[in-house]
């Protein structure tokens, strides 16, 4: 009953939103939060054209929940891995302020 | 509009507004509780979709374990920074800009293709959706690689994960 | 060999002498004198034998000994260049080569061959003299060697080599040659002693005075080879056709010939050359140099080389001349040669210094000569000229004799007197006879005592020329000229030899070595018997026994002779009056002199002065030529023309170039060049430092960036590919 451009755009200003939380977050673990919001809008994105698809066909069609199966995993394993080091690096160096983490500056 | 509709744009706003505050928000603590209110509304937006199971893997999941990891980290390096000043970048209003320019280009490459305006139905009930997804994620000619290469990778991350969080100065006291 | 080949030996030997001498010899004094003698000698020897052939022929004149090479062939015609002993050459050799050989004897003598080196004795300054002691212990001075004795040997066989090409020649052009040489040795031999101011000044003023000559002479020397295209003798002077033309041709001087402007300008040459008003002034001053070179250079030979060259050149002077109208340059010469012949005479009479005297005397008989050519006495000029140069190169050795004597006296005495002055010698004819002998034969063939000197009869042949012609002026000024010839002449000798000393010197003085008193007897010789070849046959008495032999050899020379007009006893009688009455008023007046001091100088009071300051004719140069001339060196062309000037220019030009650069660095080169190079640094850096600052290490920042280029490239090809 909800047209499919609903939950297109609504799942593009999710990522829009985490992807600006991503890129003007001083905080690492905000930074992650907005990471997960993107990921979150993916998977609303896949699930929705996982039923676009189901509906139009006769058989079982279960090719988006698959994908989306993996995205749960994989956000799981980044998540744990990004803590543990966001966690490593405030231990070494007193901060979470990824300003502060300017290793790579040239 | 029918009920779903509503349910759902009332879930989607909810979902928006949350995401926005976790992004705004000021204090780490409650951005992250912003965090689990956004989850639970994409949760809701996964049963207006008819799969109920990944709304509930995504409470599982996200709000139970991924949250939870989050507000754990979020306590553990609590002391240098919190309540003080912008958690703002300096470069916040570029970021604004691509976000923005960003979600033109995708909506405006999504208005180009012709399904997009199509309504999604019901579907039919009989569809034991979750049977055949757990029968193709194992099954050789489907899915089973992607799975157990999903799973390898949790067992890397977790060894990944302890490897990096040891705590490497009660090593160099021994 | 061939009399030909033999000519041609003649002036080499002596070049050979110069060049041995020079490269390898010039460190050793008696290997010098040895090489020259055998250069001068050879000469010698070869010239005889070639005047003896020479004599033996007919028609010399016509049918020289002649030997040619082409030099400078330009198309038909061309410059040859050659020999040529016709008579008067074959003459002019005769007695070139012996005085030369006489004076290079005479000079090993004179620079003290074998004497010790001097105390003080520096190259360039004359030897002073050195002290021995002898087995007494006693120390005495005696005269030193001189210390650039080579040198001397060298230069005078250079000299030696000029004088025998000017005779052997037969073209103007080695004859300029030649006499340019002997220019050239005159100024070294001038200032042999150049550490003598006084030497220096002479050589300079011997040099440019006689180039001042040579310089009109040239212009004469083009003029006739543009005009005729050969310079060669037989084809000028033996070709009536050419004299002819020459002397019908108008030259550019209103009136005047080619003919007779290029003799005048020959004649201006001669007038350098051989000391006439008003090129007279370096030949007095020339005595600076050694006495050899007086006698040889200044007294028979080089000046000798100028009456040469009138002589030999005389057909073209006289053409067109027939006994009654005179040619312009015969005019010239006439006068020219009269007024110095008395000139020089008076100064002679005032001069105190041996050789100044000789020098005078030397001016006034080359004044002589040429006066005798300006009356058409064409044979008694060659004579005079052969005759002069005996006795005069006998009385210059004389003076040297004489000088050296009286240096020995003041080496002993170490008196502070001028070995020269004749003032404080005296008696000397006791202490040096031979000398003494000498030098009265060479002084009476001077003054032309009758009949036993050569002197008389050339002076004779002119006397009578001059009266033949008609000039009466120049016959009188010649006669008196010969009186005061004769009298200063005996002042001298009266002076010198006569009387008792009148210094200690005087009283020390001793006779010279053989090799200075061997050439002085010989050389007498000639001075009393030469002229017994040209004893005319007019003479009462004796004319006619012998037979005129100068007369026809060289004679023959001349195509035309001047009518003959009568000869009169009158010029015969003058010379007999004027010499013999010199001689004894100059006796008279000099012989009881017994102080330093002239007894004619109060008497004539500022005449005397006059005559001994040579009519302050130097001083006039001096003022006029010599003054401005500095002038326009020293001011206008060194000073404004070339400091201030030039330099200002070249120093402008400097100032523009610094300037230049200047801007240049300051407008061009620092701020583009310069600004460049830096903007190119500094932009590099800004702009590295630009994107340095993109660089912020912040992950997020690339990301931010990353999608936003990412979104443009979509929307780009959203524009690009979906709507267009």
């Amino acid at each position: 009953m909800i047209p499919l451009s609903w939950y297109l755009i609504f799942s593009a200003a999710l990522f829009c939103i985490g992807l600006f939380g991503a890129l003007a977050r001083k905080n690492a673990v905000a930074i992650l939060m907005g990471i997960e919001l993107m990921l979150n809008a993916v998977n609303v994105n896949l699930i929705a054209f996982w039923h676009y698809h189901a509906q139009v066909r006769s058989g079982p069609y279960v090719h988006g929940l698959a994908f989306t199966t993996i995205v749960f995993v994989v956000a799981a394993a980044e998540v744990a891995v990004g803590l543990a080091l966001i966690i490593s690096a405030y231990r070494r160096r007193q901060t979470a302020v990824v300003d502060e983490l300017t290793l790579l500056k040239g | 509009m029918n009920g779903l509709q509503f349910v759902f744009l009332l879930a989607a706003l909810v979902s928006l507004f949350s995401a926005v505050m976790v992004v705004s928000a000021r204090r780490m603590m409650h951005a992250a509780l912003w965090l689990v209110l956004t989850l639970m509304g994409v949760a809701v937006i996964f049963v207006t979709l008819q799969s109920s199971f990944f709304a509930v893997v995504q409470i599982l999941v996200y709000v139970g374990a991924i949250a939870i990891l989050i507000i754990f980290s979020v306590m553990l390096t609590r002391r240098v920074m919190e309540d003080h000043g912008d958690q703002i970048l300096p470069g916040w209003r570029g970021a604004v800009l691509v976000a923005v320019l960003l979600f033109g280009v995708l909506v405006g490459f999504l208005t180009l293709w012709q399904g997009f305006s199509v309504m999604l139905v019901e579907l039919p009930p009989d569809t034991d959706n979750v049977l055949e997804l757990g029968k193709a994620l194992v099954s050789p000619q489907e899915f089973v690689l992607p799975f157990e290469l999903a799973s390898v990778l949790l067992v890397a991350a977790l060894i990944g994960a302890i490897t990096i969080a040891v705590d490497r100065r009660k090593e160099h006291q021994r | 060999m061939a009399v030909e080949t033999l000519i041609v030996l003649i002036p080499l030997l002596p070049l050979l002498a110069f060049f041995a001498i020079v490269l390898f010899a010039h460190r050793k004094n008696s290997l010098s004198h040895w090489l020259a003698l055998g250069g001068a000698g050879m000469s010698w020897v070869l010239s005889m034998v070639v005047f003896w052939q020479a004599i033996q022929i007919e028609d010399l004149s016509q049918h020289p000994f002649a030997v040619a090479i082409q030099w400078l062939p330009t198309g038909s015609t061309g410059l040859n260049i050659g020999l040529q002993i016709d008579p008067l050459s074959a003459v002019t050799l005769f007695f070139v080569a012996w005085t030369v050989l006489m004076i290079f004897i005479y000079s090993v003598g004179y620079h003290n061959f074998g004497q010790p080196r001097g105390d003080h004795d520096r190259p360039g300054l004359p030897p002073h003299g050195a002290t021995i002691t002898d087995q007494h212990g006693h120390t005495h001075r005696v005269p030193s060697i001189e210390p650039m004795y080579a040198r001397f040997f060298a230069l005078i066989s250079l000299f030696a080599f000029a004088m025998f090409l000017l005779v052997v020649t037969d073209n103007l052009l080695t004859l300029y040659i030649g006499w340019e040489i002997m220019g050239l040795c005159s100024y070294l031999l001038i200032g042999f002693w150049y550490g003598k101011e006084s030497a220096r000044n002479a050589m300079i003023k011997a040099f440019l005075t006689t180039r001042v000559g040579d310089v009109f002479m040239l212009l004469g020397l083009a003029a006739l080879y543009s005009l005729t295209g050969t310079l060669n003798y037989q084809s000028i002077l033996n070709n009536p056709t050419v004299l002819n033309g020459l002397a019908q041709a108008a030259s550019p001087l209103g009136g005047v010939s080619w003919a007779g402007l290029i003799g005048v300008l020959l004649i201006i040459g001669t007038i350098g050359k051989s000391a006439q008003f008003p090129l007279h002034i370096w030949l007095p001053d020339a005595m600076e140099g050694p006495t050899p070179v007086s006698a040889m250079i200044h007294a028979a030979t080089m000046v000798s080389a100028g009456v040469y060259l009138v002589i030999r050149f005389f057909p073209l002077l006289s053409v067109g001349w027939d006994g009654h109208q005179l040619t312009l340059p015969v005019l010239v010469m006439g006068a020219v040669g009269a007024f110095t012949a008395l000139f020089a005479a008076t100064i002679a009479l005032a001069q105190n210094d041996i050789k100044r005297v000789l020098a005078y005397s030397t001016i006034s008989q080359l004044g002589y000569m040429i006066a005798a050519l300006g009356v058409g006495a064409y044979v008694a000029a060659a004579f005079h000229l052969i005759t002069h140069a005996f006795f005069k190169a006998l009385l210059f050795l004389g003076s040297g004799s004489v000088i050296h004597g009286m240096e020995h006296g003041v080496l002993h005495t170490g008196e502070n007197i001028d070995p020269q002055n004749m003032l404080y010698m005296g008696g000397l004819r006791r202490k040096m006879p031979i000398t003494f002998w000498t030098f009265l034969a060479g002084g009476l063939a001077l003054s032309g005592f009758p009949l036993v000197t050569a002197g008389f009869w050339s002076k004779d042949e002119i006397l009578a020329g001059a009266y033949a012609s008609g000039q009466m002026l120049i016959f009188w000024t010649l006669a008196l000229a010969a009186l005061l010839t004769a009298f200063y002449t005996m002042r001298q000798i009266t002076l010198t030899f006569l009387g008792n000393p009148r210094s200690q010197s005087a009283e020390h003085a001793h006779e010279s070595r053989p090799a200075m008193t061997y050439p002085l007897v010989v050389l007498s010789f000639f001075a009393i018997a030469a002229g017994w070849v040209g004893i005319p046959d007019y003479f009462p008495l004796i004319g006619g026994i012998v037979p005129n032999w100068f007369e026809e050899f060289v004679g023959s020379m001349l195509l035309f002779h001047a009518e003959e007009t009568h000869h009169s006893l009158l010029p015969l009688f003058t010379s007999l009056v004027v010499a013999l009455g010199g001689l004894s008023l100059g006796w008279l007046t000099y012989r009881a002199v017994r102080q330093p001091l002239d007894p004619l100088e109060k008497p004539l009071g500022g005449l005397y002065t006059l005559l001994k300051n040579k009519y302050y004719v130097d001083e006039f140069y001096q003022l006029v030529f010599i003054r401005p001339a500095r002038w326009l060196a020293e001011t206008v062309t060194d000073r404004w023309l070339d400091r201030t000037v030039i330099d200002g220019i070249l120093h402008s030009i400097a100032r523009l170039g610094i300037w230049l650069g200047n801007v240049l660095r300051k407008w061009f080169d620092l701020p583009v060049v310069n600004g460049a190079g830096d903007l190119t640094a500094t932009g590099t850096r800004n702009f590295g430092a630009f994107l340095r600052s993109l660089q912020t290490g912040r992950v997020q920042v690339y990301a931010t960036i990353g999608l936003g280029a990412a979104a443009m490239v979509a929307i780009l090809i959203y524009f690009l590919w979906v709507v267009g």
